[in-house]
């Protein structure tokens, strides 16, 4: 079953202004349950307006969503609740932290949901530990951690809340490689576990190459693609015409594909690179 | 949304106006001021509205604009409207109870509902014909004398400089917050007004901590270009008086002539 609809949304910035812009048209998909979503495009091409949309913090202009086959702006009044369902990390979410402690930082979207004290304390170490977070850290300030842990602390906020479906919009941007991939990892085990919806926007297409199930491609306000990785990314060509990149490996090895060597099928990983190099170099009898 | 304010936004163009020097434009905008308060009656007023209109004619910015940045006090002109009726002497036109209607009072409503509406529509020349940095400079330049009482003048138009770069920085700041904690399901348009300005605190502290940080950064980098205050710094952009403010001298002078004049030679209205 489909967790999120999208029909035909179009969303128009500034309208009967002089100022007035389309950012989304004619933009129609479906995101089924446990999917892990990457949401790609160049800069201005309605990702994060998307996004926006898709947990109900901007209406579309024209169009309409389905969580779990109910329009989310039925009941105006009842948006809140379509938010708590669809969990949004903003980009730089370190910026939204308010809180004397940690703890009581992560605590406010629960608290914001009506639980119960036992619930939310639940619900923060829960949160606390899936993003990554020493439960020492829980007691401090979070205007003392570093950039890394201040981050994690806002990602939890939003995770405690025990979304259906998680959207992070550049969740890794500005963090050293290492804290990339450990929290890319992090975003993946929770994937893993939860078997919840997740939804990864991202410029680094190797970190979406790793990750996702299905990746959307957004080119000028519309949808260009929606497909499997491997599928995207044989489309180097195309995708450099939108100002896109394919994963680095993955451009090493088409170069290599168009200049007479033989490899099978799209290398998304240096992993799969790596095996394939090695297999091929065994059947040349290297 | 609180962006679409046109109050005191810079429209960049070549018209007269646009040309004028800043420090003239400032004493200018005084001088209009004056003359809306000393017109007596309505020949006077019409004349000073008129001359008004002109100037906003020859900005060659749409008047559009115009009308947006007055309908920001749209209400405070109306509102001390209708209070100057009732408040008038003269003439007893109507009268209920207590509240009573003059002729004096009828006339003094009129009166403050032109003059509000011709001191914004004259304030937004200059704000939407002269930039910022040139606004600051100018301001900077005019309060020179007072450095003779030790005002700290280059401070002054510098702070101003920077609090104006600064506003549309943290309205995107505050937009961005709001989201973010909308998303957290933070309740800001339902409740009571103590419910209401605390559901604004999650908003006020993330913004009065990046305000803060970007306070820091922009010192550092100011110091690293080894700035240290006013004294001895000279300007890449030198303000010039040229024959165009001399024509607007004249004009200003007209105007002012011609507003004695009627009030000298039409009885005046309002006390």
């Amino acid at each position: 079953m489909a967790v999120i609809k999208a029909e035909n949304l179009r969303f128009v910035y500034g309208t009967g202004t002089s100022f007035e812009k389309t950012a989304l048209s004619d933009v129609s998909f479906e995101i089924e349950k446990g999917e892990f979503i990457g949401i790609i495009g160049h800069t201005g091409s309605g990702k994060s307006t998307l996004v926006q949309l898709l947990n109900g913090l901007l209406k579309p202009t024209e169009g309409k969503i389905y969580l779990n086959d109910k329009d989310i702006w039925e009941e105006p009044k009842k948006i809140r609740n379509v938010r708590f369902k669809v969990g949004m990390v903003f980009q730089y979410p370190e910026y939204q932290l308010f809180d004397e402690t940690v703890y009581k930082d992560i605590s406010y979207g629960p608290k914001n949901m009506g639980l119960s004290e036992e619930e939310i304390d639940e619900k923060v170490r829960k949160a606390a530990e899936f993003a990554g977070l020493k439960e020492e850290l829980l007691e401090k300030s979070p205007f003392d951690l570093s950039g890394g842990e201040k981050r994690r602390a806002a990602i939890a906020g939003v995770i405690a809340m025990d979304p259906e479906v998680l959207i992070l919009d550049e969740p890794t941007a500005g963090l050293d490689p290492l804290g990339r991939d450990a929290l890319l990892s992090q975003i993946q085990d929770y994937h893993d576990t939860r078997k919840n919806t997740v939804i990864l926007v991202s410029h680094s297409m190797e970190d979406i190459a790793r990750v996702a199930d299905r990746i959307l491609v957004m080119s000028h306000g519309e949808k260009y693609m929606f497909d499997t990785p491997e599928n995207v990314f044989s489309q180097g060509r195309e995708l450099e015409e939108l100002g896109l990149q394919v994963p680095q490996v993955t451009k090493i090895m088409l170069l290599l594909k168009e200049s007479g060597i033989l490899i099978s099928q799209n290398i998304l990983t240096v992993e799969q690179a790596f095996n394939e190099i090695v297999n091929h170099l065994g059947n040349e009898g290297v | 949304m609180v962006r679409d304010i046109t109050l005191g936004q810079f429209m960049p163009g070549r018209s007269l106006i646009h040309r004028l020097d800043a420090r003239s434009k400032i004493m200018f905008l005084i001088a209009y001021i004056v003359f809306i308060f000393v017109a007596k009656n309505y020949m006077a007023l019409l004349l000073v509205t008129l001359a008004s209109m002109l100037v906003v004619l020859m900005t060659k910015i749409r008047f559009s604009m115009y009308l947006k940045s007055m309908k920001v006090i749209l209400f405070v002109v109306i509102l001390t409207g209708i209070l100057n009726i009732f408040y008038g002497t003269g003439n007893v036109l109507w009268e209920w109870g207590i509240i009573k209607i003059t002729d004096g009072g009828i006339h003094n409503a009129i009166f403050v509902t032109i003059r509000i509406a011709t001191l914004v529509l004259i304030s937004s020349v200059l704000t939407f014909t002269t930039s910022p940095s040139d606004l600051t400079d100018a301001m900077e330049r005019l309060m020179k004398p007072l450095t003779f009482f030790h005002v700290k003048v280059h401070e002054i138009a510098m702070m101003m400089t920077i609090a104006l770069r600064f506003i549309p920085v943290l309205l995107e700041e505050t937009d961005k917050i709001m989201n973010a904690q909308k998303a957290r399901g933070a309740d800001m348009e339902s409740g009571g007004i103590i419910k209401r300005i605390k559901a604004l605190i999650p908003v006020l502290i993330p913004l009065f901590v990046s305000s803060f940080r970007r306070a820091n950064d922009l010192a550092m980098a100011m110091e690293c270009r080894c700035y240290n205050g006013g004294k001895g710094r000279t300007r890449m952009k030198q303000l010039h008086f040229s024959v165009i403010d001399l024509l607007g001298l004249i004009f200003s002078l007209i105007v002012f002539a011609g507003v004695i004049l009627c009030n000298i030679y039409f009885s005046s209205v309002i006390r």
